[in-house]
């Protein structure tokens, strides 16, 4: 028998207020009508007002959307067809270091992978900008999303597309109409997580980004060196926000089981 | 199944794709940091000219120069940064694990119906940015935050601390961040435990605690050591936490190669850091790549 007792209750507790207590702070804060955070002047929307008015910070929102909605879209596709070939290539001429190009970003240290993004692009002399984020995001989340795909694709029932293919269903189509519906709450949370990530990320960006494309954290970031701002506070608080009501939205879409997988995946 | 066209694309595309934007960049990196000293501007010597044959080969080869790696061995400054790296990243992962440990203990014990969403309370913050979480933690931390006025309040201090800036405060930003990565693993091997054996250990007489060191821990060290490589190799690489948590005498080996390569523009340092960096984080990568292998193939 399994017992709880209250020293267990205790260390959840605790463990749970350590998480949420900043973040909380936080939000509360964005609310504050005053600049001081030690003062409380009353429940506002003034930040949220300022921030509907800070050009810069709107256009660096709309760069950090559409990369991380173009880059998730490639992840996905480069991402499932690297699962399918992980679980279902068998042995193929260079298959060790293709494992090891996917695992090896999931554990390189940001500084690493933006420098050498950015060598690659300074020697063939591409101009950085908008593509060349897109494309280091990619590069970092696919592997994401080859890890969960993978993990759907191992507990895949194969005699359902044997079946298909028996009664001369033709394998593209294989694919698309038994394949793809049945990993699709997986193919769905990777691309998820491949969005978060890149809205999440500041180090890779940073290295590879160029004139006009200056992202959200990016731009953050320059803010928040100087000290803590209400702004901030309040756009901090529309992120977190966002990303609740998609979880929520995603694990009623996926019924959590994708999702779930995906949220052990990013850890 | 017969390999056709389509299992053909589904390797070439994303090998073509990883071998152009990860492993090139990555050659490109190893060729900079061998290349001569050179401020700010490429091309850096030695260019390899593949024209020129065997020639152009042997004369690169013989342009490449190891002044780069001198100067980083030469000059303690990074020396001390890559131990200041590995001991905080060490300190840390110490620190994540005492926490760590007793909160997936009871996620583990939890009544099973509410195991689920308890884990994914832990996960939650998670998805929302790092560098959310950590400037959560600067508004705290600040000369008139939260923490200040709850000290002052209780009568502990009389005059506001400086956190910020301050190594505590990287430690405290590098445990908030990497919980989970921590809680995970551990509550993963926590949660299999079977208790009949720990029932066992008391039935023959021994106390809890010791049942816990002598049965518990030693069937969860798999996820100790898991949650630990998770956590110690990023922390290593670590630049957002200490840049804005830190001090300026922080300087973890991130920070160093970020201000070598944007402050300096020494590129070849710059890069042989990088390559260092990754030399001395390769071993547990490898041990973790091995992991992964086996779960899967139990998986």
């Amino acid at each position: 028998m399994r017992r709880f007792g209250p020293l267990n209750l205790t260390a959840l507790a605790l463990g749970l207020a350590f998480l949420y207590l900043p973040i909380a702070v936080l939000v509360v804060n964005s609310f504050n009508d005053s600049r001081l955070v030690t003062l409380w002047g009353g429940a506002s929307l003034r930040w949220y007002r300022a921030l509907a008015e800070d050009a810069a910070m709107l256009e660096a929102a709309s760069v950090s959307l559409r990369v991380a909605f173009l880059s998730a879209s490639a992840a996905t596709v480069l991402g499932t067809l690297a699962a399918l070939a992980l679980t279902r290539g068998g042995r193929f001429r260079g298959r060790l270091l293709f494992s090891g190009m996917i695992y090896a970003p999931l554990v390189m240290p940001e500084v690493i992978t933006g420098l050498s993004l950015l060598l690659l692009f300074v020697a063939f002399e591409i101009d950085r900008g908008f593509w060349t984020v897109t494309i280091a995001h990619t590069t970092l989340t696919l592997c994401f999303v080859t890890v969960v795909v993978q993990s759907r694709l191992v507990t895949f029932d194969r005699s359902l597309e044997e079946a298909a293919m028996d009664l001369g269903c033709p394998p593209l189509r294989t694919f698309f109409s038994v394949t793809l519906p049945l990993i699709w709450p997986a193919v769905a949370s990777g691309w998820m997580l491949a969005f978060a990530l890149s809205l999440d990320d500041l180090v890779i960006a940073s290295f590879v980004t160029g004139p006009g494309a200056t992202t959200l954290p990016i731009r953050i970031y320059s803010e928040v060196r100087l000290g803590v701002k209400p702004e901030i506070n309040a756009i901090c608080t529309i992120m977190i926000a966002l990303v609740a009501v998609g979880l929520i939205a995603a694990s009623l879409l996926t019924k959590r089981k994708g999702a779930q997988a995906s949220l052990g995946v990013r850890l | 199944m017969q390999k056709g066209w389509l299992s053909r694309i589904s390797i070439l595309a994303p090998y073509a794709w990883l071998a152009a934007f990860f492993l090139a960049p990555f050659l490109i990196v190893v060729k900079i940091s061998l290349s001569q000293s050179a401020i700010a501007q490429p091309p850096y010597l030695p260019v390899f000219d593949p024209r020129a044959g065997w020639d152009g080969l042997r004369d690169f080869l013989g342009g490449l120069s190891p002044d780069s790696y001198a100067s980083i061995a030469a000059d303690p400054l990074y020396l001390w940064s890559y131990l200041k790296s590995l001991m905080i990243a060490g300190v840390s992962t110490a620190l994540l694990l005492l926490i760590g440990y007793p909160v997936a203990y009871a996620l583990a014990r939890a009544p099973r119906r509410l195991q689920g969403v308890l884990v994914l309370l832990v996960v939650l913050p998670f998805w929302t940015s790092f560098l959310i979480r950590v400037y959560a933690w600067m508004n705290i931390l600040q000369h008139d935050g939260l923490l200040n006025q709850a000290l002052i309040a209780l009568r502990l201090i009389d005059q506001p601390v400086s956190w910020l800036a301050t190594d505590y405060a990287v430690y405290l930003g590098i445990v908030y961040s990497y919980f989970p990565f921590m809680v995970l693993p551990l509550y993963a091997a926590l949660e299999r435990l079977d208790p009949s054996l720990l029932e066992a250990a008391a039935d023959l007489g021994c106390p809890p605690w010791r049942a816990f060191f002598t049965v518990t821990v030693p069937l969860s060290l798999p996820g100790i050591v898991a949650g630990a490589l998770l956590c110690f190799i990023p922390i290593t690489g670590e630049f957002v936490i200490p840049d804005l948590l830190g001090s300026s005498t922080t300087s973890m080996i991130g920070q160093t190669l970020w201000l070598e390569f944007f402050g300096n523009r020494d590129w070849p340092v710059a890069s042989a850091l990088a390559v260092v960096l990754l030399a001395l984080l390769v071993t547990p990568i490898v041990m973790v790549r091995q992991r992964e292998a086996r779960q899967l193939e139990q998986a």
